[in-house]
């Protein structure tokens, strides 16, 4: 369906454009602005032009050392709990139950670690850990690992990793179990026909219809534990030592510990360009997967998912898309 | 076909995975302190409610949620009242830098809190609004507008053109077309979206912390005194912590049955 042109919809974005303008584009020039500064307090402020960006990046300064350690900690942190977040979810998606009241009661409990306030997740997970009176602690110490997330840096990541699987598993799953949801029956039935083994209706059929909302979630949780400060915080503190000190962290460390205004302003600006750039990437492969499927669906309406060519849904079974 | 062989012991075990550290934090709210620190008891040998009562009774306590709830319930408001006529007009019409502007929207949904902590210190201290809810829920605009764009837009896009057609033939006003016609179509998608800026607003601590000191300090950040000379208060932190899974439990319930198809923003 074509879009009619008419630039009068601006009138309708221009309440949204207001407000994120208001909270995005105001903040963000007061960054710029002290960027390119230094203050020894007293609010008197001096140029630094781009002082503070090269060092920055240079990894033999104090300020880049720790910026860019932060960076890898934090890069190291996304890639792990991707590869666990991302084969658990299918996994939980997969395995929930087909109808009846367990449905509810299984997305309930499943959305319920997304709704809890960050700091008590990390409150949580920092009662669950301790040794003396965390049930985790005390099993793992009973079973004779000699496990404190206090003092050592292993346990201290092990426990913030357990902590982002525990907190936004349910999100992959829940995503998941959506694109599941739109899979037409006619399409198992097709497959069932056929005699295709479990893992071939996987790969043939579920997972290339789950290949949007996957993109989603891969990202979303990219983005998010990229950006993570709250739960590691609350548990470790950044500790032992920096170990566990990811940027945003090390941000607000610079910022609101030290009142480094410069630096945290050139820090932030670096951090929102990575970020910025992980985004655009992630839209334009979104908007293209979105015109792909469009033309595809266009021109051959009925085979979507080629699976194989025997695959077809049965004609008498049209396929209902978008199961409410 | 659907799932995959010992589903039900695999759906078991996370589901115990994910209730475990709740069920030992709803544990420890009901222990006393002696009893958390002295010995390690599966379920609470002595059940007591002293510190939900003091929770309860103390001011500096209970207003903590109140605040939350208020920048929470405010920004919700806001975010969909701008939201839905951008989602109408991303839906249905091309305009001058349309594009470009959907992704500067969306940009800012990922941009990192901590970046945005100071300048907003400055921003609002600066206008006036520093330590009121109004703060907070205009700070937390900043993601949950951009969401809520994001999911109605897919909403909006379910709803055949053809309608609005008729509807304008019928001699339908274009405010009187939206409020008659578009928003009770869609509303399991205004339902969804307040869900997730509801989420999303009450889970965020850092710019709701920063933003506030005295008036309208959030649960989150009044749990954090809990540490004290005499050390932790772990009794007391637990049932804070409890009620704060309350509202988020509470509003699940509600939309259990959009769960799904929110989580795919209205899109699969």
């Amino acid at each position: 369906m074509d879009k009619t042109v008419n630039q009068k919809a601006w009138f309708l974005v221009l309440p949204v454009f207001l407000v994120v303008a208001f909270s995005a584009v105001l903040p963000l020039m007061t960054v710029v602005n002290y960027s390119m500064q230094d203050t020894f307090g007293n609010n008197q402020f001096f140029w630094n032009g781009v002082g503070w960006f090269k060092e920055l990046l240079d990894p033999s300064t104090d300020l880049g050392g720790r910026f860019l350690a932060s960076l890898g900690r934090n890069l190291l942190f996304s890639l792990v709990i991707l590869a666990i977040e991302v084969p658990l979810g299918i996994v939980v998606a997969l395995s929930m139950p087909r109808e009846g009241w367990t449905v509810a009661a299984c997305l309930v409990i499943l959305a319920l670690p997304l709704l809890i306030p960050w700091n008590v997740v990390g409150t949580i997970w920092q009662i669950f850990g301790r040794p003396d009176i965390g049930l985790l602690g005390y099993v793992l110490n009973a079973m004779g690992f000699d496990y404190n997330y206090v003092s050592n840096d292993v346990d201290a990541w092990f426990t913030v990793i357990v902590m982002d699987v525990w907190h936004w598993t349910s999100l992959v799953a829940l995503l998941c179990y959506a694109g599941l949801k739109s899979i037409p029956e006619a399409y198992y039935q097709a497959a069932q026909i056929d005699g295709a083994s479990r893992w071939a209706v996987f790969k043939a059929i579920q997972l290339p219809k789950m290949n949007r909302v996957l993109l989603i979630a891969v990202l979303l949780r990219f983005m998010d534990s990229f950006m993570i400060y709250t739960e590691p915080f609350v548990v470790t503190g950044g500790g032992p030592g920096n170990s566990t000190t990811f940027v945003s962290i090390e941000l607000v460390k610079i910022a609101l510990g030290q009142f480094d205004l410069g630096k945290a302003a050139a820090l932030s600006l670096v951090y929102n360009l990575i970020i910025l750039i992980v985004c655009w990437i992630f839209y334009t492969v979104m908007t293209n997967a979105g015109v792909e499927r469009k033309v595809q669906a266009e021109s051959e309406p009925a085979a979507e998912p080629k699976p194989a060519a025997a695959l077809k849904p049965v004609p008498a079974l049209e396929p209902r898309e978008g199961v409410a | 076909m659907h799932s995959i062989p010992g589903r039900r012991l695999i759906m078991g075990l996370f589901l115990i995975f994910l209730l475990l550290p709740i069920y030992w934090l709803v544990n420890m709210s009901f222990k006393t302190n002696s009893e958390i620190v002295s010995t390690m008891t599966l379920w609470p040998h002595n059940p007591t409610l002293q510190h939900y009562r003091r929770i309860f009774t103390d001011e500096s306590w209970y207003s903590g949620y109140i605040n939350s709830l208020e920048y929470v319930v405010l920004n919700t408001i806001i975010s969909i009242a701008v939201a839905l006529p951008a989602a109408y007009a991303f839906s249905r019409y091309r305009f001058l830098g349309d594009k470009h502007l959907f992704f500067w929207l969306l940009s800012n949904r990922m941009a990192p809190a901590a970046v945005y902590a100071l300048p907003f210190f400055n921003l609002y201290s600066a206008i006036g609004l520093f330590d009121t809810p109004w703060a907070v829920a205009l700070a937390h605009c900043i993601f949950n507008v951009p969401l809520a764009v994001w999911i109605l837009e897919g909403f909006v896009s379910g709803v055949p053109r053809e309608i609005d057609e008729t509807a304008f033939l019928d001699g339908y006003s274009f405010p009187r077309f939206f409020i008659k016609i578009l928003v009770p179509l869609i509303a399991s998608g205004i339902g969804v979206s307040a869900f997730f800026c509801f989420m999303f607003s009450w889970v965020e601590l850092l710019l709701a912390r920063t933003l506030t000191s005295v008036h309208a300090k959030p649960i989150a950040a009044i749990m954090t005194r809990t540490v004290s000379a005499a050390g932790m208060d772990w009794g007391l932190l637990a049932a804070a912590g409890v009620l704060t899974i309350i509202p988020g439990a509470l509003v699940i319930w509600f939309v259990r049955n959009y769960i799904a198809r929110g989580f795919a923003l209205g899109r699969v």
